[in-house]
């Protein structure tokens, strides 16, 4: 039974006793239930090897990349499971940034943005790959930056213009989720806050769902914030009351810097 | 100062640098005797086979021991040139590089891919065991294969077969290296993208190691280009050029080793030498700016 006592309206995803292990005895996702709230942005918290990047790994199913993981438990997406989707379907809706920017490293600017398209072999005619390049470069603020080096190869730019190109790359597929696994834990402090402003930009299209080991960007950015802990899902509830008031001891120790 | 015995401070100062001396004199005269049997063959070859090499060298077919021999008489140069080898043995790379590159690069995704499994292990093992093996063997396994069985004659397809395996190892070694030096994060971003897995090898792991893949190919094809003893048992020789792979082909070692038969075509053994060695390092030159390039990257 998912709890929806912290006032969600509109969930887009809905997670329902959900538990992952990665052997039969090492559950890294202990019966977690939640639901996420459309076009706001979800921050993870929790220390390492809490579970938090495979809970959010297993929202577009890439923890099945893993050999012999173990999924039970149920995700919802608008009220289908995602289990019964095709994962090409579910990865359109559902898109993933990761920790280290990693733009193909062959292809350039462009072909990088609707690498989605080209990889999966879906035509698109010169006018459609124009349109989808230039709406998703502006989105993530980078058209300005290389509008005149669009064939120039991804990896020139700086580490936060790549990480920026790597969320136009998710947005070209014009996504409902955008999952982010610690998108600025690789980024110098100036590139960190122009990926922040963007996410809070994002949100008013997509819903967002942030890992992050950093609580003050949790706390600056997020709407709703979930604390994980040992693999268990310890609190969720509006960033703002969890900061200010936490209800569960350990999620109070967490934010006050006892233990991460 | 004294540390006992009778023995300075000076004194092991003085037997440490005349230690250092006598090692760093071996070290020279080592270095110099390993590099001294490449650059007396190089020089040797040069100065023995440019005098043939011209135009006609390139164009022409290689002669026959009476128009060699009445050139030597008149003390003219060796007329014809070694086209028909050189053809031949492009010929025979074009086809044995069809053959082994894409089993070669199959196995060696699948060994990547699978690295640690009982199966990977034993196929691993198995590509070193096949990587010693002798050349010759592998022109009787061509010879009975093919020639005995499948073009019934020697044939430029049997020697191609030879040759494949010979580069089979290496391919697949190399192939398996770099693929492990493209990041996990790169696959991670294809499958990100809901990108099935074979079209993620196709079209993300293939581009992005292509340099190392060249590297692995150039390196097979110098290593087969003057392989002679699985060729004599399988693709025998030809005096014309021929381009079909069910007929006998020539060479350049072949007819080098035809030209050593023969007193009358001894300049000629210098300059085929020459071709061949030159090829060799111009495609190890080739591999190694492909190396420096990509590391600079």
């Amino acid at each position: 039974m998912i709890e929806n006592n912290i006032g969600i309206k509109d969930p887009v995803l809905s997670i329902a006793n959900l538990s992952i292990a990665y052997d039969e005895k090492k559950f890294a996702v202990k019966d977690v239930n939640a639901f996420i709230e459309r076009n706001a942005i979800t921050a993870i918290m929790g220390p390492s090897g809490c579970g938090k990047s495979t809970l959010l790994r297993a929202i577009n199913r890439m923890h099945e990349l893993y050999p012999n993981i173990i999924t039970k438990g149920e995700i919802l997406l608008n009220g289908q499971s995602i289990y019964e989707m095709q994962t090409i379907q579910l990865r359109r809706k559902v898109g993933m940034v990761f920790q280290r920017p990693n733009p193909f490293p062959t292809l350039s600017i462009y072909d990088n943005v609707i690498a989605g398209y080209k990889l999966n072999g879906i035509r698109l005619n010169k006018q459609q790959r124009d349109d989808i390049v230039e709406k998703s470069l502006l989105d993530v603020t980078l058209w300005d930056e290389v509008k005149d080096s669009l064939f120039k190869k991804g990896t020139f730019l700086s580490g936060g213009q790549q990480q920026r190109l790597c969320i136009a790359r998710t947005l070209a597929f014009n996504p409902e989720v955008i999952l982010l696994d610690e998108p600025t834990s690789a980024l110098d402090p100036i590139a960190t806050a122009k990926v922040e402003e963007l996410l809070v930009d994002l949100k008013k299209k997509y819903t967002i769902v942030l890992v992050t080991h950093n609580m003050s960007q949790a706390a600056r950015i997020s709407d709703y914030s979930m604390f994980m802990y040992l693999g268990e899902l310890l609190e969720h509830g509006k960033t703002e009351a969890m900061f200010t008031n936490p209800k569960n001891p350990k999620t109070e120790e967490y934010l006050t810097g006892k233990f991460g | 100062m004294n540390v006992g015995s009778g023995i300075t401070y000076l004194d092991i100062a003085q037997r440490r640098k005349v230690r250092n001396n006598i090692f760093r004199v071996i070290v020279i005269v080592l270095s110099v005797i390993t590099i001294s049997p490449i650059i007396l063959i190089i020089s040797k070859l040069i100065i023995e086979g440019i005098g043939q090499i011209n135009l006609d060298f390139f164009t022409q077919l290689a002669p026959d021991t009476f128009q060699a021999m009445s050139a030597k008489m008149s003390g003219e140069k060796i007329p014809g040139g070694i086209v028909n080898g050189i053809t031949g043995t492009l010929f025979l790379v074009l086809l044995a590089s069809l053959m082994a590159i894409p089993v070669g690069i199959m196995a060696g995704i699948y060994l990547y891919e699978n690295g640690n499994k009982r199966y990977a292990g034993f196929i691993r093992n198995l590509t070193d065991i096949l990587q010693g093996v002798p050349s010759i063997v592998l022109g009787i396994i061509g010879y009975i294969w093919i020639v005995k069985n499948v073009t019934n004659g020697f044939s430029a397809l049997a020697g191609s077969v030879a040759l494949a395996i010979m580069m089979l190892p290496l391919i697949v070694r190399s192939t398996e290296e770099t693929m492990k030096m493209v990041p996990e994060s790169i696959k991670e971003a294809g499958a990100a993208l809901g990108v099935p897995y074979h079209r993620i090898i196709l079209k993300v792991m293939i581009p992005s190691s292509f340099s190392g893949l060249m590297t692995g190919i150039l390196l097979a094809v110098s290593r087969i280009i003057g392989e002679t003893a699985p060729l004599l048992l399988t693709t025998l020789g030809s005096p014309v050029i021929n381009f079909e792979i069910d007929k006998p082909t020539s060479a350049v070692p072949l007819l080098i080793w035809n030209f050593y038969n023969d007193p009358n075509m001894i300049d000629l053994i210098w300059s085929s030498s020459l071709f061949l060695m030159g090829f060799v390092l111009i495609l190890n030159l080739i591999s190694k700016r492909i190396i420096a390039h990509r590391e600079k990257n």
